[in-house]
């Protein structure tokens, strides 16, 4: 009797430890949560390769992609570089806007980067790392996509698929239009 | 000229030793701080141990933070904020937290309370340790024993 008691012991103090390890060895320790999701993406104002400042509350109502990107970063960046270009050429007159961040860099690289793959979407830099430490970034490349509110939607780390922004992209444009439309309902907020 | 001299070291000694002492506690505090932040392109190091550009920049930031006015314990909020609480190298001693630091301790506490149960077992039964024989078993072994004899 006592030794039946404590087999059924054995299970309790086991099954806990393999939960615990199964959950342990399933998670990438290097993806860290970002605490800013569904919070107001912080403000900054970028310094643009062309000249002039592009500041991030002027884009409030549109769909913001905030990219923090280096020419060092290889094959990462190299891989989404295209899939940022064609997703601003593609989304451009829909009210989305592809920023990139250059961070920890040189200007000649970084122009050098941008010459190669045609950028033409606002491209400025970070010359002390400021944007890149208010938006929590660990690693390069990220990705932040913002809805037309100005808050941080989804964060992406790595290279950008174009699955990946196009169904970004395509969710915070609907996300939008709904707004839209609840805003547009009579006898709202009367 | 020796008058003069020392009072232009007094006077230089009065305007200087206190920035002097500020600038040694600001940079106390950064490497205070920096000391319990952990450097988010290293692997284990902390933003203080870092020789990365980005950890050069997370210092420089919790400087100028400092010297805006804003208390370590803004700062470190700060940093909590934008990358949570995995940028603590100690995380905070509340909630979920609390329970991992003193389950060590718990596990200790259960592990001694195991082993002075067992010792006082041991204790109250100390022949306890003889094998349990089967009666029958017993019986056979005495018969051969006998039938040997005989």
């Amino acid at each position: 009797m006592t030794v039946s008691w404590k087999r059924s012991l054995i299970p309790f103090s086991v099954v806990p430890i393999l939960l615990l390890l199964a959950y342990g060895f399933r998670t990438d320790p290097r993806a860290v949560p970002s605490p800013l999701i569904e919070k107001a993406a912080p403000p900054f104002s970028l310094s643009l390769f062309d000249g002039g400042q592009l500041n991030l509350d002027a884009l409030r109502g549109k769909v913001v992609v905030v990219n923090f990107w280096a020419s060092w970063c290889y094959p990462a960046c190299y891989e989404e570089a295209p899939v940022l270009e064609g997703g601003w050429r593609a989304y451009k007159d829909k009210g989305v806007v592809v920023v990139g961040v250059n961070v920890q860099d040189t200007e000649q690289a970084a122009r050098e980067f941008m010459r190669r793959f045609q950028f033409s979407f606002p491209n400025g830099v970070d010359p002390k790392g400021k944007i890149s430490i208010d938006y929590g970034v660990y690693g390069i490349p990220e990705t932040f996509f913002l809805d037309t509110e100005g808050r941080i939607a989804y964060k992406h780390v790595g290279a950008v698929t174009g699955k990946v922004f196009s169904d970004q992209i395509e969710g915070l444009l609907e996300r939008a239009r709904q707004a839209g439309q609840e805003r547009g309902k009579p006898g709202r907020g009367a | 000229v020796g008058r003069k001299g020392i009072i232009c070291f007094v006077i230089s000694l009065v305007i200087v030793a206190p920035r002097a002492f500020g600038a040694s506690s600001l940079e106390e505090d950064v490497r205070r701080i920096s000391a319990e932040l952990r450097c988010p392109v290293c692997q284990g190091l902390s933003v203080a141990d870092s020789p990365s550009r980005m950890a050069d920049q997370m210092r420089d930031l919790i400087r100028e933070r400092l010297e805006a006015g804003e208390s370590p314990e803004e700062v470190k909020a700060y940093f909590v904020e934008r990358y949570g609480e995995w940028i603590l190298l100690t995380p905070r001693r509340e909630g979920f937290n609390l329970f991992l630091w003193i389950l060590p301790f718990l596990g200790l506490a259960g592990g001694a309370a195991a082993l002075v149960i067992v010792l006082r077992r041991w204790k109250r039964h100390p022949a306890a340790a003889s094998p349990s024989v089967n009666p029958a078993y017993l019986e056979r072994v005495r018969r051969e024993m006998a039938q040997d004899q005989s």
